[in-house]
This record gives structure tokens, sequence and C-alpha cells, in this order.
């Protein structure tokens, strides 16, 4: 058993398509808790020692996000900036991160397609994920491959539906069963999301985590996400 | 029992005892007072004697104001919409109950002008009791009880042709003592004057109620409001509605109709809420009051003399009725609930068959013989109207009703806004402004009478009233609105808008304007759900500009004008529980304000961590890291010259760093 914390950050849910119904389908019991950055400091105005304490209290800890430019919406950063100070985070003596791991759980416009050398955007989503990815290194923390949806703009109701519902059974595997001793491929995703780039599956991941259905394949994208 | 003051605690108490253990019982307001009436009148304890009859001519007075109340509430376009049913189902009901109870009456040997003076008035039925108990039990509002209320409308317009026919109905045959006929509408100044001339005073006078109430009573109104003083207005509402009932009574109309007329004149003014709050109790009073004379009126010798005959009339003449409603409902496509509502709350003769008849005895029409058990017929009927929607209510409908679907209410007549705002100075005007411009609807509440003109001008739904008084947040539907907003003028009135809100309706969430910090702790204490104190954002934002002009980064001083912010709101908190109940006995006083002012500065002093970013803070980072080349050293330096950008960037130290 493991306790997850999902740090929420979209600044505009209320036009949301794909969080939401993400955040609907999220399962609510005490191992897992559900904070929603923007809804707790709409003026940026984080409590630093709060935040810590909620990162002490949990095992698991999921970033969830749209893909905004490549990166997490604003107030996700000025949270990295703020919380994750050195001397408790990182540095000699900050250590009340390590031996936590890390997921990030995002959406983004583009298609998978795109995101590959050959593609639209160049690189892979995991290269754009760098930052994270070494910031929960240097904390200590595992970083796990990122759960991602690709193409929202195309994903219609049935689509969103099924990947909340992915949503919903990873969460409770996570809570049910922690990360384990999975040593994945660095460039792997935890779910296909139907692109060439995205190696799967994960040799030790149990295929029920995939949604029903997956978004078809395109050739466009960009990197604003839903 | 003698004298003014007897008489009315006589039936004051009568009323205070009887209507909660009535209603307790399930039985209804009405009920109650009727059978307080009864026990009071001259037959059981014999409180009330002969004058019981004045007091019912008194009391009538509360019909024209239950009906100056219900045009309040009215609309013109849901009137004009009613036109159907009234025209159509009103004038049906009159015109076949009258000839059905006329046919009944030749049957039993009377002279056709008798029998059909007695029809006309016991086709009429009882406004005040069928509108008093459908509005107790919410049911006017239902499709049946608005068909109801538009025969009732009906009823009221039919008077008046009926007074003018029933004087040729006279043959001559019973003697006129016009003394003891009392005083029946008859008083009319143009009874003499030619046909033509009554017309034109009748259409004169509904011209003068809805010009004048246009354009001429909202200038007066906005005038006296501006005097802020409270019985002057009620004094106003009440010699409007009397007034009115007077100018009707000059031309001959029933008064209750024009001051429905003038209700539904002023239902769309901006004084609809303070004036029904105001005629409210006393039309309440003077119904119950009614109700007791009508109780007090029963006189059970003459019924045990003629007990066969009376509950014979009673019966019949409901029984008719009631099959004549049934027929009509089913005509206009009434079923189930909504039928049987509608035909169950009419059968019974109404308060205007005592005046009809008194008047009928005094133009010689009807004898005494004739009208006394009619009379005791009527009253009857009128105390088990109650009674039968009661039995309809838990016997009848539960076995033969279906559930009415789509049940439309008059929610027209008030507009369910989720927020209401009391006060709308420039802190509620702001407040409504934002929301309007996402798209809530407010209902706002002010006394400034100047300003709600303007702002209604500007096409707000503003309402002048008072936001003290509980029935006029009630009226403006206080029970269904999400959020109160109180910002009130003062320390006091807000304080007591609180707490009438928390008292009356608990569910209602209160946001409220406090003025300083010891007014802020009392309406924490009072349950108020956020306190915004009078200009502290504003004096924050100054200090936030002061910083700036003095050097400091926007940002910062941003950052620690939001923490001050909140470091305030927590010492708030601290001290409101540290406090606890003692303080409210003392809250008010000067001490406690300096207490507790004191409290705060050292608070601040204590914990002047106003600056705490230390994420931003780049220099434990050269403590650690700042000579070492350590491999682990080059990445965290990296790290932290991205984190501390300030460093690198920023400029000046001293323009920035504290």
């Amino acid at each position: 058993m493991a306790r997850v914390l999902i740090v929420f950050a979209h600044p505009a849910l209320e036009k949301s398509r794909v969080h939401r119904r993400l955040v609907a389908a999220t399962p609510r019991d005490e191992r897992v808790t559900f904070h929603d950055l923007y809804q707790e400091y709409p003026a940026f105005d984080i409590l630093v020692e709060r935040e810590q304490e909620l990162l002490l209290e949990h095992d698991v800890i999921v970033l969830q996000h749209p893909l905004y430019w490549y990166s997490g919406p604003p107030l996700l950063k000025e949270w990295f900036d703020l919380v994750l100070e050195h001397g408790w985070a990182y540095g000699s003596e900050g250590d009340a991160l390590e031996g936590k791991v890390m997921l990030q759980a995002i959406s983004a416009g583009g298609q998978a397609s795109a995101y590959c050398e050959e593609g639209y955007n160049r690189y892979t989503i995991r290269q754009y994920l760098r930052p994270f990815e070494g910031t929960a290194r240097l904390c200590g923390m595992r970083y796990l491959p990122p759960w991602v949806v690709f193409g929202t703009h195309r994903l219609d109701g049935p689509d969103i539906d099924a990947w909340a519902d992915a949503w919903a059974r990873t969460v409770t595997w996570l809570a049910d069963e922690g990360w384990g001793d999975i040593e994945p491929d660095p460039d792997s995703l935890l779910v296909e999301g139907a692109g060439e780039c995205a190696p799967w599956p994960i040799a030790g991941i149990d295929e029920r985590l995939e949604p029903n259905a997956v978004p078809t394949e395109s050739g466009s994208g960009d990197g604003g996400g839903g | 029992m003698d004298g003014l003051l007897a008489q009315a605690f006589v039936y004051l108490t009568a009323a205070v005892i009887a209507v909660p253990i009535a209603k307790r019982l399930g039985l209804g307001s009405v009920l109650g007072y009727l059978i307080a009436g009864m026990i009071i009148g001259p037959d059981v304890l014999g409180f009330v004697g002969s004058e019981g009859q004045d007091v019912l001519h008194f009391a009538e007075f509360g019909v024209v104001l239950m009906l100056f109340v219900i045009g309040l509430e009215l609309e013109p376009a849901l009137l004009w919409r009613l036109r159907g049913p009234i025209l159509g189902m009103g004038g049906l009901q009159v015109t076949i109950s009258t000839a059905l109870i006329t046919g009944g009456a030749i049957a039993f040997g009377l002279p056709w002008n008798e029998a059909l003076a007695v029809g006309m008035i016991l086709a009429l039925s009882s406004t005040a009791i069928v509108l008093q108990t459908l509005g107790e039990k919410g049911q006017l509002e239902t499709s049946g009880g608005r068909s109801a209320f538009s025969v009732l409308l009906f009823q009221d317009i039919a008077v008046i042709p009926m007074l003018a026919l029933l004087p040729l109905l006279g043959s001559g045959v019973h003697t006129v003592d016009a003394a003891d006929a009392g005083h029946a509408e008859s008083a009319s100044l143009l009874a003499g004057l030619p046909g033509w001339v009554q017309t034109l005073a009748v259409l004169g006078a509904v011209a003068v109620i809805v010009v004048g109430g246009r354009y001429a009573l909202r200038p007066v109104l906005r005038a006296i409001a501006r005097t802020r003083s409270r019985e002057v207005f009620t004094a106003m509402a009440l010699a409007l509605v009397i007034g009115i009932a007077l100018l009707m009574q000059l031309v001959g109309l029933s008064p209750a109709l024009g001051t429905f007329l003038a209700g539904v004149v002023l239902a769309t003014s901006e004084y609809r809420h303070e004036l029904e709050t105001n005629i409210d109790p006393f039309k309440g009073l003077l119904l119950g009051l009614f109700f007791l004379a009508v109780g007090a009126s029963i006189d059970f010798e003459l019924i045990a003399d003629q007990a066969g005959v009376i509950f014979g009339i009673a019966g019949g003449v409901m029984l008719l009725k009631f099959l004549v409603l049934l027929a009509l409902a089913r005509g206009f496509r009434l079923a189930g609930d909504p039928a049987l509502l509608f035909a169950f709350a009419l059968p019974q003769m109404g308060e205007f068959a005592f005046v009809l008849f008194s008047f009928a005895t005094q133009e010689g029409v009807l004898g005494a013989a004739i009208v006394d058990p009619l009379v005791a017929a009527a009253a009857i009927s009128m105390a088990v109207t109650p009674l039968l929607l009661l039995v309809n209510d838990r016997l009848i409908r539960p076995r033969f009703g279906t559930k009415e679907r789509g049940q439309r209410p008059m929610d027209s007549m008030t507009g369910h806004a989720p927020v209401l705002i009391a006060g709308f100075g420039v802190f509620g005007a702001t407040i409504g402004r934002l929301l309007r411009a996402k798209n809530v609807d407010t209902t706002v509440l002010d006394y400034d009478s100047d300003r709600v003109d303007l702002l209604r001008e500007l096409g707000l739904e503003v309402y002048y009233g008072d936001a003290t008084r509980h029935d006029l947040l009630d009226v403006a539907g206080a029970r269904d609105a999400t959020l109160l907003v109180v910002a009130m003028p003062d320390p006091d009135s807000t304080l007591k808008v609180v707490r009438t809100a928390r008292k009356h309706f608990p569910d209602l969430r209160i946001f409220a304007r406090a003025f300083d910090w010891s007014d802020a702790h009392v309406l924490r204490d009072e349950g108020v759900e956020a306190v915004y104190r009078q200009s502290l954002d504003t004096a924050l934002r100054a200090g936030r500009d002061a910083l700036r002009i003095l050097g400091f980064r926007a940002y910062q001083a941003q950052r620690a004008t939001r923490t001050f912010l909140r470091h305030e709101e927590e010492s708030l908190d601290a001290i409101a529980g540290m406090e606890g109940k003692d303080r409210s006995a003392f809250v008010s006083t000067a001490r406690a304000r300096i207490a507790d002012l004191e409290r705060i500065l050292r608070l601040e002093l204590e914990d002047s961590g106003v600056d705490r970013d230390r994420g931003w803070d780049p220099e434990s980072l050269r403590d650690e890291f700042g000579s070492d080349e350590s491999t682990a050293g080059r990445e965290a330096a990296d790290e932290g010259e991205a984190t501390g950008a300030g460093g690198t960037t920023g400029g000046g130290e001293a323009d920035h760093i504290r």
C-alpha cells in the first residue's frame, strides 16, 4: 500500500475536457489525496510549510497537469521553486523526499506520433519532460515513465471516458502496489499512446492499465494541452 | 364585555391560543380562528355579543388588504395570461351556479325574483377562506389553486352588477328597515344619478388607480422613503389602501377589486417588497379577526331550531357548486389533483353573502325568515371549507388524484436570484457589478431611495427596503438564495442583518463587510462565513505601492502584501478562538478594542516573517556549493542559479533583497 498525493495544476479547469474527467474519475479514499494547486493558491501565495508537510505524508507524488508550451502551467513551476527548498529537498542535508516516487500525468494536444525525432515536435515527450525528471532525481526520487494522453483536441466523449477509466485504474494500482522494483526503459511511457516512438509494453507492468480505446494516429500537433 | 381594549384582548387571546393548537393538529390557521370564534361567541362562552356583526364588517377590510398583497405579487403580464380562466371559468361558474341554485329555490317554493337573488348570492365563494387556506398550504401556485384564484377574481367583479341588479328584484313584499340593515355597499353617492354618469365615474376611478399608481404614486413613495422613517411608510401604505377602498365604495365598486388593481399596478415598482412587508401584518390580523367574527356569528340557537333546513341548504348548495366546479374543471382540461383541489376549494358560500343578504333585506327583496337560515348556512359552509380541503389532502387525493407535473409556481413575482446583497453602497455595488459581469443574478435591497431610483434606471434589480427585517428578506427570496452579502453602511445594521438572517435562514451562507477589527470578531462569532474588513485590502495595496517606491521589486512587494493579509486573517481566527464566549460580554467596549489592537501589534512583532520565500534565496546554496567543485555541487549550483534568478538578472542587491 502506498499513499498517493496528486498535485494538480490547471489554470482553467472549467474549460478542460480531459482533466475534468480524469479528476472526476480519480478514486477518493484515505490513500489518495487530491491537491488542487490553482484552487488553493489563486494568488500564487503558496504556503511552503503546508506543502512540505503534504509531501512528507505521501509516498507517491503525482504531478497532474496539461502540457503548456512543452512544460507545466506556471503555478506548478512556482510550486517547485518555493517548496523544494535547498536543505530540505536537495543539497547535502536535503533528504526529505528521498525514496519517494514521482509520476507525471499529463495531457498533450499533439498526437503521439508528432513527438519523435522525425515528427512535428522533433523531440520525444520524455525529452521535453527532462527538467521534471532531473528535479525528481536531484531530490532522490524515482521518476516513473509518464502517463500521457496525446491528441486531446481530437478525442471525443467515449475516448475520454476510456482514458478516465484507465487513469482511475492507474491511481488505484499505485495506491495498492506502489511501484515496487520495476526498472523501466528510460524512454518508455506508462501507457501506450499509439505512437511509434512510445515503446510498449514495459516489462513487468500489467496491461490492465491501458485504456480501452486509443486515439487514432495523425500527423499534426503542437505544444498546447487539454 | 365592555370597551375596545377588553374586546381586543378577547379576540387576540382566542387567536393566540387556538391557532397554534390548530396548526399543531394540522388543521391550518383558518380553522383555528373559526373554532376560536365559535368558542368566544354568544352561544358558548359569550365573550362576544351582538357586536360580532360589526366586527365582521370591520374585519372584511382584511380581505381588501389581502387582495392588495395578492395584486402586488401578480405582475400585469401574469394577470393577462390568466384572462382566459378568469372570464371563462369564472363567468361560467357564476352563471351556471346561479341558474341551478335559483332553480332549486323555485322548486322549494320561492317566487322567481327572490330565488334569483338567493341564487346569485350563494353562487359566490369566500375569497378570504380559500386564498388564506390555499396560501398556507402552498397550493395557490399550482394550476388548481390558480384556477380557483381566477374564479374568485371574477366573482369580485361580478358583485358589481349584482349590487345593481338586486334592487330591481324588489317586489315590495318585505318591509324595509334601513337602520337595521346595516351599512352595505349602497353608500354609493352616485346611486341617484343616471346610468351613464355612474359608468363614467366607475371608469374614471379605475383610470385614477391605474394612471395614479403608475405615475403619481412612485414619486410620493420615494419622497416618503427618503424620510427614512419606517412608520411613516407604513402609514402611507395603509392610507393608500384605505383611500382606494373609499374611492371604490364611492363609485359602487368592490374595494377588494380596487386595491387588487392598485396592487397589480405597483407590482413592477421598486417599493413592492416594502409595501408588502408593511401591509402583511395588518392583513394577517384583520383576516384573523374576520375568521373569528365568522365563527362568532354562527348562531347555534337558530341552527338548533332549524337544523334540517340549514344543514340541508348548506349541504345542497355545496354539493351543487361542487359538481359545477368538477364539470368546469373537466371542461377546462384540469384533471387529477388540480381538478380535485379546484372543486374542493370553492363550493362554500362567501363573505359576500353577509353583505349582499343584508343589502337585499334592506332593498326589500328578501325577508328575514329566508335570510337568517341562509346566512347561517353560509357561515357553516365557510367553516367546513378548511376541513374539506384537509379531507381532500389526506384522504381523497392520495387515492384518486394524479400528481401534477411541471408545477409552474408564480415565481415571476419573486425572482429567486442566488445572491442577495443587503446595502448597495460602493461596496455592495462593486460586488453586484462583478457578479453581473459573470451573469450571476442578484437581488439587491437598499434603504436609500435616491440610489434605488438611479440603479433601477440603469436596469438593475434593486428593491427599496430595510434588510434588517426578516420578512423583507423572506420576500426577497432568502429562503432559496445561496449567499447573502451584507454590505450595510454601519456596524449596527450589519450585525442586525446578520443576526436576523442567521436566525430565520440558517442555511443561508453569509459574507459580511466589517468596519474594524473588533467588529470583525463579533461577526465571526455570529457565524458569518467570511468577514471582509473595510479598507484592509486598499490599505495593503497602498502599502505595497509604498514599498515599490522605496525600491522593492514589484513582485516582492506584492507577495509581502499577500503574506501580511493571510497573517492578519490567521490572527483574527486565533483571537476569536482564544476568547471564546467571554468576549461577547464586553466586546463593544473601548477597552476591548484597545486590547485587540495591542494584540495585533504584538503578533506582528513576534512573527514578522513577511519574506519567507527561501526557495528563491541563493544564500544557503552559496554557503554549500560556493567553493566546492564536486559533481553534486555543480548540478546543484545550476539549480541554484535557476531558482535564484534574481541573483544574476535582478539587478543590484539593494533594490530587492531584504
